[in-house]
């Protein structure tokens, strides 16, 4: 029997296996946020085992609030900085330099396929993106990290979920997680892995795979996963070239990481998205999933694009095209939040900023923000906002806020209106 | 250390009650454990729920339902309940990194199928408050006493999971052996 891809990864990773069914694997990456981070720091200081595994492996960024907001989270801020610059960890991202965890450390290219990371953060699992095992954790999961390098976890089972056909224009990979989390229910996924394959993934961007991968989670995945093809290495080429003679000899030693044909699977879901139309969330849940069309007119207070779902340059990009010579409906705050440094500056080259800000935007430094109701766009009771974010739970962004989760064509189309709107129609 | 389980028990009768209604994001900002414990299942809207009750501060169990304390990662989550001596939750099934949660922090998230826990709903609400829960974490056994009557019920629980709630906790259990 073949393996899938995480089950190579488990493989090549296993450390230990104390009881049948737990594995502890040694880890590539252990990434740190200033949310996360901090207790799990004090409680090694209180055990006095302030240590780290590797300062190499570690990453850190300040990113949930930044920069700081009040004191608590000055003093967040500064217990990670502090860490970082105790351990000599390098790769530490402080404001000016910081963006959103999951669109900065990709980015900065330290996810490589075949590897296995761990971060205090649910929606680790977009690095998966890459063909590599990557999965959020809690604190103590994340300060056993730190010390040790490792983590344990129940072998995860596989759900295949095959894309065919093609997406016709205007729709997105949001569209397309929307949709596949619609189907597969909050708590589909527990304990599972999603690897992702078809036509439909192969042609898409690695921005656009995040976004796919990124809200496995909220199907209760574990990771989702891509499998590693030439996109992946173009989108390595400029960290890994050291490392290998040419792109193809790259691209033949990280397929090894891809599914065996004759893999085990949980489930196999095919879905032919040729005539996917775009999704947007009701209610509470992420799993509450409808057509722009259904919902359209639906009134909005605030439309929020950014996030580690949705803050790449390919959504900006997206977002621009629709808001380009148009204005906001004076009922809308807009506000854009690029999701790193890099695609802010890109953006600003492209004229995108422009766009932004000549239909009425507020463009913020990259951060989470508003995405958990922290900063920079918090709702009030009873507010609503389209968001490009990936959840939409009661209060999310705000005690009392409502919040309904689309592609950022979607979102910019929404914010002209004020209403939910469907872009093709504008 | 390992930690004390069972007690009074307070029902959630909802699924997928998430980490942002266990513990809302705006108090992420703590620094400490202690400082989240006024603010436990603080966004949690259900009906006869009253986060500020006796009932939620007196129980020292909770019962629910499928997929609980899904969403965020936040351990701050099993930390809200640690800090108000919830050390046990009993549901139908939960989403991962949370039981993991539980789990490393060397506490107990016991699975049972839906009908036990239709069961145990039942009593709990015919006992008008007054159920108790004994854990016997050996026999893998819980036992509910109410007003209203009594009833066994056995759980599974990985060996590896068994293996942290003895050593009370994930840090204990890797700094032993890695
Ligand atoms: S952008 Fe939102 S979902 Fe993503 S890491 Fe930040 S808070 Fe979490």
């Amino acid at each position: 029997m073949g393996q899938t891809t995480a089950e190579k990864i488990f493989a090549a990773h296993l450390r230990d296996e104390p009881f049948a069914g737990t594995k502890v694997l040694d880890l590539d990456r252990v990434l740190c946020h200033e949310i996360t981070t901090p207790i799990a720091i004090a409680d090694l200081q209180w055990r006095e085992k302030d240590r780290v595994f590797d300062n190499t492996k570690i990453k850190a960024v300040i990113d949930h609030v930044t920069p700081s907001k009040d004191s608590k989270t000055a003093l967040q801020a500064k217990m990670l900085r502090d860490w970082a610059r105790r351990h000599e960890i390098k790769d530490f991202f402080d404001v000016g330099r910081n963006g959103v965890c999951h669109a900065l450390f990709p980015e900065k290219g330290f996810i490589r396929p075949g590897f296995t990371a761990i971060m205090g953060d649910s929606h680790t699992c977009t690095h998966g993106a890459f063909g590599a095992f990557a999965a959020g954790v809690g604190t103590t999961d994340l300060e056993v990290g730190i010390l040790k390098g490792v983590c344990a976890f129940r072998e995860p089972k596989t759900i295949r979920v095959n894309l065919t056909g093609a997406l016709s224009k205007g729709v997105f990979a949001k569209d397309v997680i929307l949709y596949v989390i619609g189907q597969l229910g909050v708590n589909g996924a527990t304990d599972c892995v999603i690897e992702f394959h078809g036509p439909v993934v192969e042609a898409m961007s690695m921005d656009a795979r995040m976004t796919l991968c990124n809200m496995a989670i909220e199907a209760g995945g574990t990771c989702g996963i891509c499998q590693p093809d030439m996109t992946t290495v173009e989108y390595l080429w400029s960290f890994i070239q050291e490392e290998f003679a040419s792109k193809e000899a790259a691209l033949e030693a990280y397929q090894q990481w891809c599914a065996d044909a004759d893999a085990d699977y949980v489930k196999v879901l095919d879905f032919d998205v040729s005539t996917l139309i775009p999704q947007v969330t009701y209610d509470y849940k992420p799993d509450c999933v409808k057509s722009a069309a259904e919902l359209s007119g639906t009134p909005v207070d605030q439309v929020y694009i950014g996030t580690c779902t949705n803050g790449r340059i390919d959504d900006l990009r997206e977002a621009a095209a629709i808001l380009k010579g148009n204005t906001i409906a004076d009922t809308v705050r807009g506000i854009v939040s690029p999701a790193t440094p890099d695609i802010f500056k890109q953006a600003l080259d492209e004229g995108l900023i422009q766009i932004f800000m000549n239909a009425g935007y507020c463009v913020t430094n990259p951060t989470c923000g508003a995405c958990l109701g922290m900063s920079n766009g918090v709702l009030s009771e009873g507010e609503v906002c389209a968001s490009t974010s990936n959840r939409n739970f009661n209060g999310r962004m705000g005690k009392g806020g409502m919040v309904h989760l689309m592609s950022p064509a979607t979102a910019a189309a929404t914010s002209i209106t004020g209403v939910i709107t469907d872009a093709r129609t504008l | 250390m390992k930690k004390s389980f069972g007690g009074p028990v307070i029902s959630l009768d909802r699924a997928d009650i998430n980490t942002d209604e266990i513990i809302p994001a705006k108090y992420l900002t703590e620094a400490t454990k202690e400082a989240l414990t006024p603010y436990c299942l603080e966004d949690l809207k259900l009906e006869g729920f009253d986060p500020k009750g006796e009932k939620l501060d007196n129980a020292t169990v909770i019962i629910t339902r499928e997929n609980f304390g899904c969403g965020s990662s936040r351990e701050h989550a099993p930390w809200v309940l640690e800090v108000n001596d919830i050390h046990t939750v009993i549901a139908e099934s939960y989403a991962r990194i949370f039981r993991q949660n539980m789990f490393n922090c060397g506490m107990l998230a016991i699975e049972l199928p839906k009908s036990d826990i239709d069961q145990l709903m039942l009593l709990e609400k015919d006992s008008a408050g007054t159920m108790q829960i004994d854990v016997k974490l050996d026999e893998q056994s819980i036992k509910a006493t109410g007003s209203a009557g009594e009833a066994t019920f056995s759980f599974e629980i990985s060996p590896f999971d068994k293996a942290l709630v003895e050593a009370g906790g994930w840090v204990e259990y890797a700094d032993a052996r890695y």
